[in-house]
């Protein structure tokens, strides 16, 4: 059913995933929310076509990207809020 | 930097795909962008867990591949002006020339506020698809789809395909409205048949007409929800909610350059003559950003705007039938999935409107436009710069949505650095 898998880690965690799927994925197989509200409540995706922004994350040390718009990369360092 | 091309295309979707072929069938040398990195929009998104299989028509990607369209993915445009885009790519700004502009920026979906939507595990019901499409985890989970039109079928069948338990569908719609729409679909009858797969595939999955999510339980996800319907009101446990009230145009772009818009009921549109010309010279407008009509229009309205746009009349008289003909769908479609008012008003005083700056709706009373509420609340003054509140504040009769301005998107501060950016697309900046 699926191709090759690449590794990420989300947080530290390693997570290996089929390519070609979305950072939002990956956060998703770890069972993570990806921010927290200015009222400190979690968040996830919610569109998943880039619109809603409910799934910002650090990617590779640069902030505010789109999870569901990033295809993951081997090797590739997440960091959802804490 | 700046790039000219012939013709540039914004959306890489049905109207896109196909106006960058037209347009490319005659000569022209056309740009096709797209914020995501493969082409198909969201109709024709890949699915990771098939592998290489692509569902885009092979005919529209074929030109691509010939090298005769120069495609331009993850790319997003963050300021405009008649001729000329400032966009954004991962490797960073350029601006992009053109003689004319074809906009096929799609749609997006309509998420009603309702207590609990804010909880991880609520998505769009078009939203859940996207997701699964691109390696979402959905084996063995519990998921209920609801909201409103025939997208919901497509949501559940895609969620079971992906390994999901789908616990039942809700149309906010009568089953009368229902079964008239399914009547009619004879007229259409590649539509009708899609309708009969989809049957097919959803056997043993409740669909619930007059049926609607009243609010999400959870603590730090959802748990459960409640619906109410025909038969009462009752509570059902889940993992995932897919909720989507229809589709509805993303025009922000075309409103920045000044298109004219209509409004079809609560939502704008742009307005077009026969050609998929806007009311801007050299701007065109083909697809879901016309009116929500589905693939089938897109794809026709976008051969129109890609021929129109390199001027070959003949090509453009050709198409018109076939527009009408899909254009009626979009008419019917919009007639008997029309929203109840039950689903607009699913909103508590204390529910968070704006998800971004966490705006409830209470706060909002008293002001009688978007701006005002704006200035006062910082309701729609986040990322998603108000796609997802002020689209839902509009459909629910609040006020319509503000005016966009650039950048679109959040940009990086190098993009909005570049000296095209202040000159050539912030032309109400005050200089110092």
């Amino acid at each position: 059913m699926s191709g090759e898998r690449v590794s990420v880690r989300v947080n530290g965690i390693a997570v290996e995933i089929v390519s070609g799927s979305s950072v939002a994925a990956a956060i998703a197989w770890l069972g993570l929310p990806s921010r927290r509200s200015v009222r400190g409540q979690w968040r996830a995706p919610l569109c998943g076509m880039g619109v809603c922004f409910e799934c910002r994350v650090s990617i590779d040390g640069v902030a505010q990207q789109r999870a569901c718009m990033v295809p993951v990369r081997d090797g590739m360092q997440v960091r959802t809020d804490d | 930097m700046t790039e000219r091309y012939d013709v540039l295309v914004v959306g890489a979707g049905p109207a896109g795909l196909s106006a960058a072929r037209a347009a490319a069938g005659h000569g022209a040398r056309v740009g096709l962008i797209d914020m995501q990195a493969r082409v198909g929009g969201q109709v024709w998104r890949h699915d990771v867990a098939r592998g290489h299989a692509s569902p885009v028509p092979r005919a529209l990607t074929r030109v691509i591949a010939r090298a005769r369209i120069e495609l331009l993915a993850r790319t997003q445009v963050v300021a405009a002006a008649p001729g000329i885009l400032l966009v954004e790519d991962p490797r960073g700004a350029r601006s992009l020339q053109a003689d004319a502009l074809i906009l096929a920026t799609g749609a997006r979906e309509l998420v009603l506020p309702f207590p609990g939507w804010t909880l991880p595990g609520v998505t769009g019901a078009g939203g859940l698809q996207a997701l699964a499409k691109q390696g979402w985890p959905l084996a063995g989970k519990r998921v209920v789809i609801a909201g409103s039109g025939p997208l919901l079928l497509a949501a559940a069948a895609s969620a079971r395909s992906h390994g999901a338990r789908v616990l039942g569908i809700h149309e906010q719609a009568s089953a009368a409205a229902v079964l008239r729409f399914a009547g009619g679909l004879w007229r259409w009858p590649s539509k009708a048949s899609l309708a009969l797969l989809l049957r097919a595939q959803l056997a043993g999955i409740g669909y619930r007409c007059s049926s609607v999510v009243l609010r999400a339980l959870g603590d730090d996800r959802v748990q459960a929800i409640e619906v109410d319907g025909p038969a009462g009101r009752q509570q059902t446990e889940c993992d995932q909610l897919a909720v989507g009230y229809g589709l509805l145009p993303n025009v922000e772009l075309p409103q920045a350059l000044g298109c004219e818009l209509e409004n079809d009921g609560a939502h704008p549109q742009v307005r077009t003559d026969d050609r998929q010309c806007t009311s801007v010279t050299g701007v065109f407008a083909a697809g879901e950003i016309c009116g929500i009509g589905g693939r089938d229009a897109a794809e026709v309205e976008g051969a129109i705007a890609g021929h129109a746009a390199v001027g070959e009349v003949a090509a453009v008289a050709a198409l018109q039938r076939r527009r009408q003909y899909q254009r009626a769908f979009a008419a019917h479609l919009q007639r008997y999935f029309a929203l109840d008012s039950r689903v607009l008003a699913l909103a508590e005083p204390e529910t968070l409107v704006c998800r971004c700056e966490d705006v409830p709706l209470h706060a909002l009373d008293g002001y009688l436009d978007a701006r005002s509420a704006k200035l006062a609340t910082r309701c729609g003054m986040g990322a998603c710069q108000g796609r997802i509140c002020g689209s839902a504040l509009a459909a629910m009769g609040r006020f319509p949505r503000s005016d966009v301005r650039p950048p679109f998107f959040p940009a990086r501060l190098a993009t909005l650095g570049d000296t095209n950016f202040s000159a050539d697309f912030n032309p109400g900046e005050v200089s110092p």
